[in-house]
């Protein structure tokens, strides 16, 4: 089966910026694929160019088997978007933008209705269905908009950072609605910059720097690269950060950070809890007074860490030369 | 459906989103109402009671005058609320959507058009309460009103094209009001055109505007026999060259709006 979604080296630049450096993907249908990286990397121009609202500069992409430059306008009956900043009407109600873009994907007038009337139930948004969207929160904007991606139906949808800017309530309730529907077997493209949404959802991960894909796999195979688990310790001297890098040597997978400000020691482990429990006995002997000491899950910049050598900032000038552009 | 069948429907979709948008947040129109009926009252009174016309009373003078500047000044909101629009992701959307292109355009300026209907019906009502009158046929009446929004609606596609080209709404308002005053004033809206200074007068005489307002007064018999003739071409012609200035912008304005709103969305 031809993947769903497919992208042989798109290039776009944005004058002398360079947001996409040939990036290449192939998504399989009926899959979820997570483009991981931080701002800037080129996540929302790999899925403008996808969802036909920009033409890459270079390079050629299918989706659902249609070119998204030649045969843009038959693709955009097979895909549902949502972007970033929700694409909702303030003035019109949740019901009125479900069902303008029902008669926007040409359904007729009933089985618009008909249809805004099911997501709104599906997406819990009954009551507020007959108010303007003015009113919503933060997290009812988002549903909506997801509920607009959804209208047609389409057999692939693409998620720009679907949960950036939501609080972690309203972040876990959204990732449930999208865990729902994707069992349904829908192709979902969705960018995120963080580890544990792409976790939580993604068949697949391509992590994403400065326009090219560094990395891909399943969460899995990308936390055992960057050494699953951290343990985090903040101590009170100085002078202690390297006994413990040194002390907790045999424990580390990868390299141990230790951050002279912070006075911190991250170190990446293997075993978890059980690691923990080790670390701390050891540190014991030592007779190293520790402050602060706990585990956590691998982040963004621990995978960039290790993959790219240097941290996930923000590539503050390609963001700031893009939004000038528009 | 065929192509045009689509552009039609999507039209028509995106008229009714402009439609209930001013439904719910009324007060667009209750600027496109109220600025008329301030400049009506304003003129009719202030300046009214200064200027002589001969023949004709200033205020019926006027008032045809204040119609195409309550037009000027409403076809700006088609531009306005196209900047709006274009900072909020909904374009974006549409722009994923099957649908045609050209609806965005053509729901917003239609939209304006019902907007421009009522405003132009507003203040023929608080004209006729200070004294303006309708002295020709109600057919050339009607030919009035028409060309009247036939080129509001045109207008509108200008606004359109400036404000896809500058794409914020305040460096929209900015230019708009800077570009709009010139128009409005340097014309025969106020005064008498033929009575400005030599190159004033050339200008005044060849703004379109002057010739939408000559054209109304026209069709509504504002006029006078014994105000002076301008020998301008497009004063002496003026029904025939408002509809060819009306058709002429929609012709250039409507493909460069359109070609606009693509490359707008398209970044």
């Amino acid at each position: 089966m031809p993947p769903a979604i497919m992208a042989e080296g798109l290039v776009k630049k944005y004058g002398h910026v360079t947001a996409l450096d040939g990036m290449d993907l192939s998504v399989p249908e009926g899959t979820v694929f997570g483009l991981l990286g931080p701002n800037g990397a080129g996540k929302t121009t790999a899925v403008r160019i996808l969802t036909t609202l920009l033409k890459p500069d270079a390079g050629r992409a299918t989706v659902a088997g249609f070119d998204v430059v030649g045969d843009a306008r038959r693709l955009r009956s097979h895909i549902g978007a949502s972007g970033q900043y929700a694409a909702v009407d303030d003035h019109l109600t949740g019901a009125e933008n479900l069902e303008m873009v029902g008669r926007l994907y040409h359904l007729g007038t009933k089985q618009s209705k008909e249809r805004a009337r099911e997501l709104l139930e599906r997406f819990d948004l009954v009551e507020a269905g007959s108010r303007p969207v003015q009113g919503y929160s933060g997290g009812m904007r988002r549903r909506l908009d997801l509920a607009g991606a959804l209208v047609a139906n389409p057999p692939v949808l693409f998620l720009d950072e679907p949960t950036t800017g939501l609080d972690p309530r309203a972040r876990v309730g959204l990732w449930d609605v999208i865990s729902e529907l994707v069992a349904g077997g829908t192709t979902l493209l969705l960018t995120t910059q963080y580890m544990e949404e792409a976790d939580r959802l993604a068949d697949e991960i391509a992590v994403v720097d400065h326009g090219r894909v560094i990395a891909r796999g399943t969460a899995d195979e990308l936390k055992d690269q960057v050494g699953g688990d951290r343990i985090e310790l903040t101590v009170t001297n100085e002078a202690d950060l390297e006994t413990i890098r040194r002390a907790l040597a045999p424990l580390a997978v990868g390299d141990t950070q230790t951050d002279a400000t912070a006075l911190q020691v991250t170190v990446p482990v293997a075993h978890g809890a059980a690691s923990l429990t080790d670390a701390l006995g050891m540190l014991a002997a030592e007779r190293v007074t520790v402050r602060d000491v706990g585990l956590r899950r691998p982040t963004l910049d621990d995978v960039f860490l290790t993959l790219t050598g240097h941290e996930a900032t923000a590539r503050e000038n390609a963001t700031n030369a893009k939004e000038h552009s528009r | 459906m065929n192509a045009l069948q689509t552009a039609i429907a999507d039209g028509v979709t995106i008229t009714r989103r402009n439609a209930l948008k001013i439904k719910r947040a009324p007060d667009q129109l209750g600027g496109a109402v109220i600025l008329p009926i301030v400049f009506v009252l304003l003129f009719a009174y202030v300046f009214g009671s200064m200027i002589e016309m001969p023949g004709v009373s200033y205020r019926e003078y006027m008032v045809p005058g204040v119609f195409v500047v309550a037009i000027v000044s409403g076809a700006q909101i088609t531009g306005y609320t196209l900047t709006l629009d274009l900072r909020k992701g909904i374009f974006d959307r549409f722009r994923t959507l099957p649908m045609a292109p050209s609806a965005v355009l053509i729901g917003q300026t239609l939209c304006d058009v019902l907007m421009n209907l009522t405003s132009i019906v507003v203040m023929a009502l608080v004209g006729l309460l200070v004294g303006w009158r309708i002295h020709t046929t109600p057919y050339e009446a009607v030919m009035g009103f028409l060309l009247l929004l036939f080129f509001s609606y045109a207008f509108s596609w200008v606004t359109a094209t400036v404000a896809l080209a500058l794409r914020t709404p305040e460096v929209f308002n900015n230019v708009a009001t800077v570009v709009s005053m010139p128009l409005m004033f340097l014309s025969n809206v106020f005064v008498d055109s033929s009575r400005l200074p030599g190159p004033l007068k050339a200008v005044a005489e060849w703004n379109p505007v002057s010739t939408i307002v000559q054209a109304a007064r026209t069709l509504f018999g504002n006029t006078s026999p014994a105000l002076p003739v301008s020998d301008a071409w497009p004063l002496r012609h003026a029904v025939e060259v408002s509809l060819l200035w009306s058709a002429l912008i929609l012709a250039v304005f409507v493909p460069l709006a359109t070609r606009l709103y693509k490359k707008a969305v398209s970044r």
